[in-house]
């Protein structure tokens, strides 16, 4: 190996431990403020790809229609929690925002693409609409099991997985799918070829990830969703409601894994099934960080990318033996270095 | 029933439910690993399917390369299969949290990708040629043959396992979720004991591939991933991870489901697509919400209660060695705690004679239930040390103490809520008793298990609340929780009794017939460590006290001079 490969090698891992970054970064958001272990947001990802690689055809994506599925289910739900709790005059704003708003971004998305917007329009409405999924998952699937254990928790996740996988077959086909370059020049920084691509994904991975450390410790929400982390019970006894602090969380979580699908689209190509991989090698970084610490978790994914360009290029068959064998060192590690005791759930 | 059901089922049912039931067999053996390891111990695990593998790849290699025997070639796998799972287990396991789901989530992962990419095992296309069973001269060739011997291991396993939850060992193992540090204050190992757990389920899904590897007599590493590791996970949860009967509740129904699915979908539906799948997602979502704990309490709920059988008189178990020592019972030795800057414990020392009942007392914040949790091991000295019968258990660990003869209860009441009062009492006993985990399994341990019950039920009718012996310990008052608590201390026949604020929350009547029964184990030679709040209490019922203020000790002596001491009033009334 000589350094223009090592460099090359480098480049790919960065971008790629960048996108996992992003999607560790949403797991352990997830798991902190909800205590889900959040298996489906590879299907986020891929949706995301594939969404815009449906729009950039002209054809309104089947994620249109599951969009607009789940809003009615949701509303079905708020309605009759609302009756339920004898709260009716509430109904007519659940259903605005359960129903309404995510039936507004699905129509949205419908009208505009058959026009053949732009990339930049093309990228907004798969924003939109992949994350309108994040909030009616946790509504439908995780808000009445809200209190149930990690296990449970766990286990919806994954039929969560199952079934968002399966309707992604429907929806976008066996084929995979590469969306274009947003750039496609490079240039030459010594005997290096830097691509400007990669640095876009980098350099927006770094925005967002800005961006949540601004929402985190400046915002009222941001402040919010921390205490929610910290203390579930004491965070509810100052206001904050668990649902509303889980909704956002989704929100939150699933337009990172739709960006990192934007992001990784025109890397690698993407299939309906490919989100799985993908989430488990940020689940790898998340894992690095304990689950809990931001800055940890983002270090750790820059390792997992890293190393997984590296052993491909050493020993592709093994690629992935290595990412996951990976674990195994750090949880020693961490069972060497930490001796405190935590109480069980 | 059941076995006369599964013993006419070859004979009647055509091939297809017979392959159906095989593989029900098959995963039910799996699930019921995990039945002890994720909803008895609270350990999840993903990588029960890897360990399928290991068995079933074992045998492929071994008996199509080597021309073993599959006998020994179960042998090899199962040795196998522990040497990982106790890797995996003490590299996890000694830590709480969620590191084990994690750690098998790669080593699954992992062996997935190992089995596919290594030549020798045959890659991804698999291994075939494995030659089918033979038992007692009889080839066992044909499915309905082989799915006797199936269901023999299925049966066998679940009797197993109930056993082992009935038992010394299985209350133990049922404390690991949720009184951890209880358990570990009456001698247990937790540690140890759930990467016994841990081995146990990895044995399990190991000869469930012995088993799957000699029925298709081909293997690829398809069936081992992490897909299938999780949809054990599924069977158990489904099926009601508390409860052996869920294990096969679990498999049969989500065996079943897809079935039904994968045949009907198609067909309604008009095409094929994924949608079984998605179909089983959602089904699995909505049973959840609706049955959280899974299937088989609910089912249990319809079912008639089997009556717990009487607790049988038995002689009782050995004492536990009270070896007479020639100075102080408990010694503090310039005893230290500091958190950060705080010091909460200020080079305490103070010394407890046998026989004698000590009171430590003190305003709120004073460090009394520091100094306790230091004495029972919970917490780690900064400095000074700690004698017991003059040996240094000051850096000893939890478990470590209580076998060394000192018994405790605790501040917040821990109990476990769903088990009887007679079994957490029995939980006490745990150092007294001798059986381990496979004389539990095999059922050989019933004289030690009915002396324990019989010795349970007696520190119940000593503390007086022989009447709720088999109702949940949940369902009793806070109060009655307390005594409960001290009735399981006294079933580990400790020589010194630690009591973290047995009064509190205890009405009037009731705290006198605490300190009448408290008076009464000193009068049997117990001796006593009471941290309290109460004046009134203390005062009546201890021969000496130690007065703690802001870490330090203010003073000590007999109750009526503490009383007078001017230094005491200061820091109880704010000086008079």
């Amino acid at each position: 190996m000589d350094f223009s490969i090592a460099a090359l090698l480098t480049q790919d891992g960065i971008t790629n431990g960048a996108i996992y970054a992003l999607l560790a970064l949403a797991l352990v958001l997830v798991f902190a403020v909800t205590r889900v272990i959040w298996v489906p947001s590879g299907e986020f990802v891929a949706y995301g790809t594939l969404t815009l690689a449906g729009l950039q055809l002209g054809k309104p994506p089947g994620t249109v229609s599951l969009v607009a599925g789940m809003a009615i289910v949701a509303g079905a739900m708020e309605v009759y929690d609302c009756v339920r709790r004898g709260e009716a005059r509430r109904i007519p704003r659940q259903l605005l925002l359960w129903t309404g708003v995510p039936l507004g971004i699905a129509a949205l998305v419908w009208w505009v693409a058959p026009m053949g917007p732009g990339l930049a329009v093309q990228v907004l409405l798969t924003l939109a609409a992949v994350t309108a999924l994040g909030p009616l998952l946790y509504r439908v699937a995780y808000q009445p099991l809200a209190e149930a254990s990690v296990l449970v928790l766990l286990i919806v996740s994954v039929a969560v997985h199952f079934s968002m996988t399966g309707l992604g077959l429907w929806f976008f086909g066996a084929e995979g799918s590469r969306t274009p370059a947003f750039v496609s020049a490079s240039f030459s920084l010594g005997s290096v070829n830097v691509n400007v691509q990669s640095l876009l994904v980098v350099g927006t991975s770094v925005v967002v990830i800005a961006a949540l450390y601004v929402f985190f410790g400046r915002t009222l929400y941001g402040k919010a969703l921390r205490a929610t982390a910290v203390n579930r019970i004491g965070a509810r006894l100052v206001g904050i409601s668990p649902s509303f602090a889980g909704a956002l969380t989704f929100t939150l979580a699933a337009f990172l894994c739709a960006f990192c699908g934007v992001l990784i689209g025109p890397i690698t190509t993407i299939y309906y099934d490919s989100g799985f991989l993908v989430s488990l090698k940020g689940f790898v970084g998340a894992i690095i960080g304990g689950l809990v610490s931001y800055p940890l978790a983002a270090a750790g994914a820059l390792l997992v990318g890293l190393l997984e360009s590296f052993s491909s290029f050493w020993a592709s068959a093994f690629k992935e033996v290595i990412v996951f064998t990976l674990i195994i060192p750090v949880l020693l590690w961490r069972s060497l270095a930490t001796h405190h005791h935590e109480e069980d759930e | 029933m059941l076995v006369a059901a599964l013993a006419l089922l070859p004979v009647l049912a055509p091939q297809f439910w017979i392959t159906l039931g095989n593989y029900i067999g098959l995963y039910s053996i799996v699930t019921l690993g995990l039945v002890l390891l994720t909803g008895v111990a609270g350990q999840t695990s993903f990588g029960q399917a890897a360990f399928v593998g290991l068995g079933a790849y074992a045998t492929a290699w071994l008996t199509t390369r080597y021309g073993a025997s599959p006998w020994l070639a179960l042998v090899a796998g199962l040795a196998l299969t522990s040497l990982v799972a106790l890797a995996l287990g003490f590299i996890t396991l000694r830590m709480k949290g969620h590191y084990l789901p994690l750690a098998t989530i790669a080593w699954g992962i992992s062996l997935y990708f190992l089995f596919g990419n290594l030549e020798f095992l045959g890659g991804h296309t698999g291994m075939t040629g494995i030659p089918s069973l033979t038992l007692f001269g009889l080839e066992l060739r044909d499915e309905r043959r082989y799915f006797y011997l199936i269901w023999a291991i299925a049966l066998a396993a679940l009797w197993a396992t109930d056993n082992l939850l009935d038992s010394r060992p299985g209350r133990a193992i049922r404390a690991l979720k949720g009184g951890l540090d209880m358990a570990e204050a009456f001698g247990v190992d937790g540690a140890r004991l759930k990467i016994v757990a841990f081995v146990y389920a990895a044995l399990l899904a190991c000869v469930s591939g012995w088993l799957y590897a000699h029925l298709q007599r081909f293997v690829n590493p398809t069936p081992f991933g992490i897909n299938q590791g999780i949809e054990y996970l599924f069977m158990a949860v489904v099926g009601g991870a508390g409860s052996v009967w869920g294990a096969v509740l679990g498999a049969t129904l989500i065996t079943l489901l897809k079935e039904m699915l994968q045949d009907v979908l198609p067909r309604v539906l008009g095409r094929s697509g994924n949608f079984e799948m998605v179909v089983f997602g959602v089904l699995i979502v909505l049973l959840l919400q609706f049955a959280r704990e899974g299937l088989w309490p609910w089912l249990a709920r319809v079912l008639p209660r089997r009556t717990p059988p009487p607790v049988p008189d038995a002689p009782p178990l050995a004492a536990r060695p009270h070896a007479a020592t020639t100075g102080p019972l408990l010694q503090l030795k310039a005893a230290r705690k500091q958190f950060g800057g705080l010091v909460a414990v200020n080079d305490l020392s103070f010394e407890l004679a046998t026989g004698e009942i000590l009171g430590l007392i003190g305003p709120n914040g004073a460090g009394k239930s520091t100094t306790f949790s230091l004495i029972s091991g919970a917490l780690t000295l900064s400095g000074g040390d700690i004698l017991f019968r003059g040996e240094s258990i000051g850096s000893k660990l939890p478990y470590e103490i209580a076998r060394r003869g000192i018994g405790r209860t605790f501040q917040h009441v821990k109990l476990l809520p769903q088990m009887s009062v007679l079994d957490n009492v029995a939980l006490g006993a745990y150092l007294r008793g001798t059986a381990g985990i496979v004389r539990a399994a095999l059922r050989l341990d019933r004289a030690d298990e009915a002396r324990t019950r019989a010795e349970a039920a007696r520190a119940l009718a000593r503390v007086g609340l022989a009447a709720h012996t088999f109702e949940p310990a949940g369902s009793l008052a806070l109060g009655q929780q307390r005594i409960v608590e001290i009735a399981r201390a006294l079933a580990a026949d400790p020589s010194l009794l630690l009591l973290d604020e047995p009064a509190a929350g205890l009405r009037y009547q009731e705290k006198q017939a605490l300190a009448a029964l408290l008076r009464s184990l000193r009068q049997d030679g117990m001796t006593i460590l009471l941290v309290e709040h109460d004046m009134d209490f203390v005062m009546g019922l201890t021969d000496r006290l130690v007065v703690m203020d802001f870490g330090e000790k203010l003073a000590e002596g007999k109750p009526a001079d503490v009383r007078r001491d001017p230094v005491v009033l200061e820091a109880y009334l704010g000086g008079v």
